[in-house]
């Protein structure tokens, strides 16, 4: 009886029908893909993209060349020179990270003292040449400077879990 | 019409001039045909990544567009790709066969398209009526199998070779089954014109058609005609994870781009022979009012599309087949069902004729 009904529905190819019919009824299901320039999916707050270095309220830039970012790089993609200042403080004359070798692990941001060097929320950046990739001191700043309103609100929401 | 073909006359004399004329028109009525054809070919690619994609609840392509139209979004990716394809270098192994190589895409396209010759789009529209259609369009269809193998062995590549010897085997073995299905519409049709074929599924309504009584052997026809056309689940002659491309890895740019088009062209080839062998052809479904003023070869090219999306559907939906399977089915399962219905077709045709007047007989017999 078995074998009977197995011929048929193998002659009347049951099986590929009941396929079918699962990519069929897929057809008309509402479709997941994002479209992408357009849309965007949602970023965490943690996100890590490109990097910054922030400043205080007054100006004053928050880096205290302590190199513990330098050190806790996996990559080795940040490069550190410091001098002392005029007024007696230590700050950086140098401040490279090459971003072709960054694995953006997210460890400099960690083991930054005074939330200097930072990642943001940028993920849309390209570099057309090698040496495009190695972000100075001046370059950093300045994204620090441009998206200093949504770092502070990110770290903000972060602040509890730290 | 008349007064060119005077034209003609006139300016060639009378027996160039009526030669020429009518070498004229049959240049023409073949442009007429190859043109929207390859225009089919390159929608039917954007219409097979439009439909896998929506089955996978994705949404194809959906950026290139004509003048920025954005209900047209999409529309312009054949274009796109045909002219990507033009650009590209066409590169010959050193270790190929020269001749060779650049000879098999143009075998694997010609007979594509030259099977299109003896297809009656309308009961007038036909380029060559020819008594032995169906038979020209089989060995038409069988020859494109040249191209692949010429193409396989030409590469000078381990995988090309075994595409090529995989496809050669599997066409073989499935020209078989599909020959004696298409054996079994000529008994019912008593003629290998396909206009007559085509005439002999008249008589009011669907049930007329050869899908009917034929039921079994338009599931073999149309699996075959996977089959022969090399599409999943039977792409075993390409099987990208496996053999990487089969017998065109090592074309390029438009050479490539050939053998996709003459796939392609090919599957429109065999949705058309479905629907004229098994769906009716030209006819429409039923003969009542609304469904008459439509013209025939719109119902053609209905029926055409509505295979071609089962055929999508197919790729969608099915894993490939293990090579053995696959000559499994073609040898122990389609001939022997085949061989069958072809016995069986023919005793019931030998019946006496009350038996064959009897209801459900006598719309076809």
């Amino acid at each position: 009886m078995n074998r009977i009904k197995k011929f048929f529905s193998t002659f009347l190819l049951f099986e590929l029908l009941k396929g079918m019919a699962v990519t069929g009824k897929y057809l008309f299901k509402p479709k997941i893909t994002v479209h992408y320039p357009e849309e965007k999916t949602p970023q965490s707050p943690r996100f890590r993209g490109l990097h910054a270095l922030r400043r205080y309220p007054n100006g004053e830039e928050r880096c205290i060349a302590c190199k513990l970012c330098e050190a806790v790089c996996p990559a080795m993609a940040i490069t550190i020179e410091s001098e002392q200042r005029e007024d007696g403080t230590r700050r950086t004359t140098r401040y490279d990270i090459d971003l072709s070798k960054c694995i953006f692990c997210g460890f400099c941001e960690e083991s930054c003292p005074v939330d200097s060097i930072v990642e943001t929320r940028i993920l849309e950046y390209h570099c057309e040449k090698r040496e495009d990739f190695i972000y100075t001191k001046e370059m950093l700043l300045a994204v620090g400077d441009r998206y200093e309103e949504q770092i502070a609100k990110d770290r903000q929401i972060d602040a509890r879990y730290r | 019409m008349e007064t060119i073909q005077q034209y003609f006359v006139q300016f060639f004399g009378t027996q160039w001039g009526s030669m020429l004329f009518s070498l004229a028109t049959n240049m023409i009525f073949i442009f007429a045909i190859v043109v929207p054809l390859l225009l089919g070919v390159a929608y039917l690619t954007f219409a097979e990544r439009k439909i896998i994609a929506y089955m996978q609840i994705r949404v194809g392509p959906n950026r290139v567009t004509f003048f920025g139209i954005p209900w047209l979004r999409g529309w312009g990716q054949p274009i796109a790709d045909a002219v990507k394809a033009i650009m590209k270098e066409i590169i010959i192994p050193t270790g190929a066969n020269k001749f060779l190589f650049v000879l098999a895409p143009v075998l694997t396209i010609m007979p594509a398209l030259a099977a299109w010759a003896v297809i009656p789009f309308s009961p007038e529209l036909v380029l060559a009526d020819i008594n032995a259609g169906l038979l020209y369009i089989l060995a038409m269809t069988s020859m494109g199998i040249y191209g692949v193998i010429i193409a396989g062995w030409a590469s000078n590549s381990k995988y090309a070779f075994l595409g090529a010897m995989r496809s050669a085997a599997q066409v073989v073995s499935y020209e078989l089954a599909m020959g004696f299905a298409l054996v079994c519409v000529l008994m019912l049709s008593q003629s290998l014109n396909i206009g007559d074929i085509v005439s002999g599924q008249e008589g009011g309504s669907l049930l007329n058609w050869y899908l009917i009584p034929l039921f079994p052997m338009f599931l073999v026809y149309l699996i075959s005609g996977v089959a022969e056309t090399n599409r999943a689940p039977f792409d075993v002659a390409e099987g990208e994870s496996e053999i990487v491309a089969g017998f065109h890895v090592d074309y390029s740019g438009m050479a490539f781009t050939v053998f996709f088009l003459a796939e392609y062209a090919n599957m429109i080839l065999v949705a058309t022979l479905t629907s004229i062998m098994f769906l009716g052809g030209w006819l429409p479904p039923v003969d009542v009012m609304p469904f008459t003023l439509i013209p025939g070869f719109v119902w053609l090219l209905l029926k055409i599309a509505f295979i071609l999306f089962f055929f999508l559907w197919f790729r969608a939906t099915f894993p490939r087949y293990r090579y053995d399977q696959i000559m499994r089915l073609g040898w122990k399962v389609f001939i022997p069902i085949t061989l069958i219905w072809i016995v069986v077709l023919g005793l019931i045709m030998q019946l006496p004729e009350s038996v064959r007047s009897v209801f459900p007989l006598n719309i076809w017999f």
